[in-house]
């Protein structure tokens, strides 16, 4: 079956407040923003029947704004806005890198960091940056806004922890307080174009003056139902000098940070060896 | 009523606002050009330029078109007046069963117009969204190389 576009309701709020209004009255409906990944579905008939909460006129929701602490994201901000903002291009550039990755040119265009989130797809390519980043990710409902740091919005595959009637309003990502020493964004798909990732990783490491490890935030995609830090991985490497002893030990920390699966795009034995050794490349700086 | 401006016309669209665009532009304005290869956002076949943006017109209700700037293929050069990226399909054999080719002359054209860079490499990227099954890649990445000269003599 195909999509039959009478069948659909549109409901288009012009402000955020009338997009809150709107949710809380009809809540079975579909909050749309870019449709990139939803009209996938609804051209295959998987949705004939619904209303649609088109959020793409809710101008405010559009902007990046930087603030003194951080730079923030309103939901509809695009793939391709995030890739051509200096700010952004200097202060976070694994998001920027991850955004440069999602689709080709067409679904960057389009593609919205909020929908991305909202439509929770375990690999999606721009979670490891924002959770290496610690970013977080505000809604807006019915009760005012709440904060929600990215490693609490994803309950499970295509799942968020969003209450009945909030919407995102803006993801914040607050400015590392000391640059880090070295960051990697790195994507593992079937091609280098167009490709959903078999395993995608961002990390960041701060060294310290002796060459001691301070701080290390590394996050893995698509090696677990939701975007997964590596704590365990992390805990052991704070404090430590990064020779090949600790770097190897390290990376046998790896299953315990993450759970993945064989799926149509790989499988569990290879996501894991494949991840393991980015995981040894990027701490031993050899992946740029 | 949705209204749009497609290629420089002003248009109104007053069936379901959740029409596809890739459909009115197909069925009720008689641009036939962009095509429907996929219908996923894969293959770019469909690709036209919104306010100058290269996007998948199968993925887009016209709803989300409203008040907004398309063009299409239609709007590059008619048979007797190519433009100059039509000419360098054309002269390098860009073309093949031609499915891709209103895609990627939109996608390139965007390109061109943005001064992106146009050596192998970015153009390869810039094109990365549109897919050629005849596998005519090398020659695309030609034609679009040889106009980017053309366009700087």
């Amino acid at each position: 079956m195909r999509g039959d576009a009478k069948s659909m309701t549109v409901l288009s709020p012009r402000t955020a407040a009338e997009a809150v209004r709107t949710y809380a009255k009809v809540p079975s409906a579909l909050p749309f923003a870019g449709g990139t990944d939803v009209m996938v579905g609804w051209n295959l008939g998987q949705l004939n029947g619904r209303a649609v909460l088109d959020l793409s006129r809710v101008a405010e929701w559009r902007k990046i704004r930087v603030v003194s602490d951080g730079v923030d994201l309103g939901s509809l901000v695009t793939h391709a806005q995030i890739q051509a903002h200096p700010v952004l291009r200097k202060r976070f550039p694994l998001l920027v890198a991850a955004c440069a990755t999602v689709g080709a040119a067409q679904i960057q265009n389009r593609g919205t960091i909020g929908g991305n989130i909202a439509n929770a797809s375990p690999a999606g390519d721009t979670f490891p940056a924002l959770s290496v980043y610690e970013a977080t990710v505000r809604a807006v409902g019915p009760n005012g806004r709440r904060g929600v740091p990215i490693s609490g919005i994803f309950a499970g595959v295509k799942k968020t922890t969003l209450k009945p009637g909030e919407l995102i309003e803006a993801v914040f990502l607050p400015f590392p307080d000391k640059a880090p020493t070295r960051g990697v964004f790195r994507k593992v798909g079937t091609r280098a174009a167009q490709a959903i990732s078999k395993t995608v990783f961002a990390g960041l490491v701060w060294n310290g003056k002796d060459g001691v490890l301070t701080e290390a935030r590394l996050a893995f995609g698509s090696m677990a139902p939701t975007v997964r830090r590596l704590h365990a991985v992390e805990g052991f490497l704070r404090g430590r000098r990064l020779t090949e002893t600790v770097i190897t030990a390290a990376a046998e920390l790896l299953p315990n940070d993450v759970s993945p699966i064989d799926d149509i795009r790989s499988t569990r034995e290879y996501r894991l060896m494949v991840s393991r050794n980015l995981l040894i490349a990027f701490l031993k700086g050899e992946v740029k | 009523m949705i209204k749009l401006t497609v290629n420089g016309k002003k248009r109104s669209f007053k069936g379901a606002p959740f029409k596809r665009l890739i459909d009115v532009l197909r069925e009720d304005l008689s641009l036939t050009g962009a095509k429907e290869g996929c219908g996923e956002g894969e293959c770019g076949a469909c690709t036209v330029l919104l306010d100058g943006e290269p996007v998948n017109s199968c993925l887009i209700p016209v709803c989300q078109a409203d008040g907004r700037k398309v063009e299409t293929v239609e709007s590059l050069g008619v048979p007797e007046k190519l433009s100059k990226l039509q000419e360098g399909f054309l002269a390098c054999g860009g073309a093949q069963c031609g499915i891709c080719t209103p895609g990627m002359l939109m996608t390139a054209h965007a390109h061109l117009k943005s001064h992106g860079k146009c050596d192998d490499r970015s153009v390869r990227t810039a094109l990365s969204g549109n897919l050629c099954r005849c596998t005519g890649y090398q020659d695309i990445v030609k034609s679009v190389i040889k106009t980017a000269k053309g366009l700087k003599r």
